[in-house]
């Protein structure tokens, strides 16, 4: 039964092909970045997600990159559990003062070298919660951001581009998209 | 209904009996004081009565105190509008970390506890769990939420009808479609207006499409829980073509901001719902072939069957609703019980069971992919034609409404209140506010590494609930 049901709804790969990739971050990022760390990152990142207070949408489409049709492992990008494992600190939403606390000890706990990430439109810029006396805004606002993402949520399209357009700048091959290995 | 404290009292003393059903507690800014608000409803119907309250010198009497089920709404807000309860059972603070967190103790040799979170492995929400065990076994489950509080209700007061449905559809972005539907519903109650018929049925179309696509993502999600990633593969690849119909047919792949106060923001083409009707019977009929092996996998029935039981009389007792209720023996459906365009009109079976634990909890919503694709169906094949807006008046002084949707989780309350075109009150009740509470109860006796299956299989918001 399992064969059948395998045969038939993998009939022809639902995996798509890469994304165009635009160059999704100044070039002096990658002239910033030390040699070193760029060889040792190659161009695979590990990614610890960071739920800054969002409404879950954006994790909506984090969760969805991990799909058939987008399987964001093959481009090397992984989201890890734990911050030890992580290169990317991933931030979604508006940054509550509740959250804040916990940010800290995460990127903390990441080792070096490390870089954050901002998705969507409320840790981009606080979104519509940019004004909440109970939200500090901007994920910039309280932590140096390498790569902004914006969108409500943003498709995994464009995080898939502006994610392998930041690891194509990380291992020095800008605009070069890596090879997926299905 | 403004009323005195006596009558406030019997209202509570009515939930204690379980003659009524909680629907809402929050309170609303009313110069320097605060009144506070109470909606109940009589047992399957959605004729919501609400109470209001006068808090002197910033007291109230306690809900929670007689209801249980009231706790948390009434912690939240105690915290957001500096309000006391009097008797309550549970003065801590809920919305407010400022303090330190006194978590409830387990007692008994080899007890200890173990905190998660906020921070989980997962890309899911955050919130804190404290779970005190004896060896494998749960013991006590204690959630701590409101790390996500963005004060979005607060948020809202002051300002026009069209920004307040904006942030409505971002309370939880996995239910954006209902909670619009929600608020525009109770905004056009206030305004004495209703949606034309199309976009009543487009409403719908969108409704049961949210309710598809959440329901794949998270029949595959549950089973990974419990060990069948084989599973979890194939619904987020169902999953991801509900919502890439979704954003075919309405510009937006979680549909968000297409409903609005008044009716929808967007047509549907001839051409669009055609690919919509023929898209999903495909769908379901691969869904069908999965449903085979969910049947047969012994291993995977092996986890969800006993799990995570919620019995019913607790579900009754919280006024569980959804399919956390219609797993536990409570026959409710907002879209049957308080009926609403376009489903006054629309026939479907709501799914019921009694079991309570993870299968049942998925054997409901697995019921349900086939209602919804139906409903879709139908609704395309009748389609009104017609204007797809009604424009909004402005009535003057102050004008309340309020609504009742069932969202894929159970049903979400939306209360508005108006004064010159202007949101004065609003107040959003997710249905996983009786789900925390649930889920601690349904978890007790449990294994600690069941606690995944267990809470995907109730699915809570955390965002829903911290507002
Ligand atoms: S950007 Fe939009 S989808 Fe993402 S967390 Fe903010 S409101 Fe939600």
């Amino acid at each position: 039964m399992r064969r059948t049901l395998i045969e038939n709804l993998w009939r022809g790969r639902l995996t798509e092909p890469a994304p165009r990739i635009t160059p999704a971050e100044p070039a002096d990022l990658a002239a910033a970045l030390d040699r070193v760390a760029r060889r040792r990152l190659g161009r695979s990142l590990a990614i610890r997600a960071f739920d800054a207070g969002s409404c879950n949408g954006c994790e909506l489409e984090l969760i969805a990159l991990g799909n058939p049709f987008y399987d964001l492992e093959r481009f090397g990008l992984k989201f890890v559990a734990s911050p030890r494992h992580a290169d990317v600190l991933m931030i979604t939403g508006p940054m509550t003062r509740a959250m804040h606390a916990a940010l800290r000890l995460t990127h903390e706990a990441m080792p070096a070298p490390k870089f954050v990430i901002a998705i969507g439109d409320c840790a981009c810029t606080g979104g519509m919660f940019a004004a909440s006396p109970a939200c500090l805004g901007a994920a910039s606002q309280v932590i140096p951001v390498d790569l902004h993402i914006p969108g409500c949520p943003p498709d995994p399209v464009a995080i898939l581009q502006g994610l392998i357009g930041f690891a194509s700048n990380l291992s020095g091959t800008l605009n070069r998209a890596p090879v997926p290995s299905v | 209904m403004t009323v005195a404290p006596p009558i406030w009292q019997q209202a509570a003393a009515a939930l204690a009996t379980g003659a009524a059903v909680f629907v809402a507690l929050w309170a609303e800014p009313a110069g320097d004081a605060a009144v506070v608000h109470l909606a109940t409803r009589p047992h399957g119907s959605g004729a919501i009565s609400v109470l209001s309250l006068a808090a002197e010198d910033g007291h109230f009497p306690s809900i929670a105190r007689h209801h249980p089920g009231a706790i948390l709404m009434e912690r939240a807000l105690c915290d957001l509008h500096g309000l006391a309860a009097d008797d309550t059972p549970d003065p801590r603070p809920w919305l407010d970390h400022r303090a330190a967190y006194d978590f409830k103790p387990a007692l008994g040799p080899g007890i200890h506890q173990i905190p998660v979170g906020p921070v989980h492995a997962g890309i899911i929400e955050p919130g804190h769990f404290r779970f005190s065990v004896n060896g494998e076994a749960v013991v006590r489950l204690e959630v701590r939420l409101g790390y996500t509080h963005k004060a979005t209700l607060g948020l809202m007061r002051g300002q026009t009808i069209e920004h307040a449905a904006r942030l409505a559809g971002r309370i939880s972005g996995d239910s954006t479609v209902a909670y619009a539907f929600a608020f525009a519903r109770a905004a056009e109650q206030a305004l004495g207006i209703a949606a034309p018929p199309r976009a009543a049925a487009l409403r719908g179309v969108m409704a049961e499409l949210e309710r598809l696509a959440n329901h794949f993502g998270d029949i595959g999600a549950i089973c990974n829980d419990g060990g069948f990633p084989l599973m979890h593969a194939l619904t987020a690849g169902l999953r991801e073509r509900v919502l890439r119909l979704s954003a075919a047919c309405f510009g937006h792949r979680l549909m968000m901001d297409i409903i609005i106060p008044g009716g929808v923001a967007r047509d549907l083409s001839a051409d669009n719902a055609a690919l919509l009707r023929a898209g999903l019977p495909d769908l379901l009929a691969q869904w069908r072939r999965l449903f085979e092996l969910y049947e047969k996998t012994a291993s995977l029935q092996d986890r969800v069957t006993t799990t995570g039981r919620l019995d019913p009389a607790i579900a009754r007792r919280l006024g569980c609703g959804g399919y956390v209720g219609r797993a536990s023996g409570q026959d409710f459906d907002a879209r049957r019980d308080a009926p609403y365009p376009p489903y006054d009109t629309a026939r479907f079976v709501v799914p019921g069971r009694t079991g309570g634990d993870v299968d049942a909890r998925l054997r409901i919503r697995m019921a349900e992919l086939d209602q919804s694709a139906a409903l879709i169906d139908n609704l395309l094949a009748a389609l009104p034609h017609g204007a797809l807006q009604t424009a909004l008046p402005t009535p003057a002084g102050s004008t309340t409404g309020h609504a009742l949707i069932e969202g894929f989780r159970g049903d979400i309350f939306a209360h508005v209140r108006l004064h010159d075109g202007v949101v004065v009150d609003a107040m959003l009740r997710d249905p996983s506010w009786f789900f925390w509470p649930a889920l601690e109860t349904a978890i007790a006796g449990n294994i600690v590494a069941d606690f995944p299956l267990c809470n995907k299989s109730f699915n809570p918001s955390y965002s829903g609930c911290d507002l």
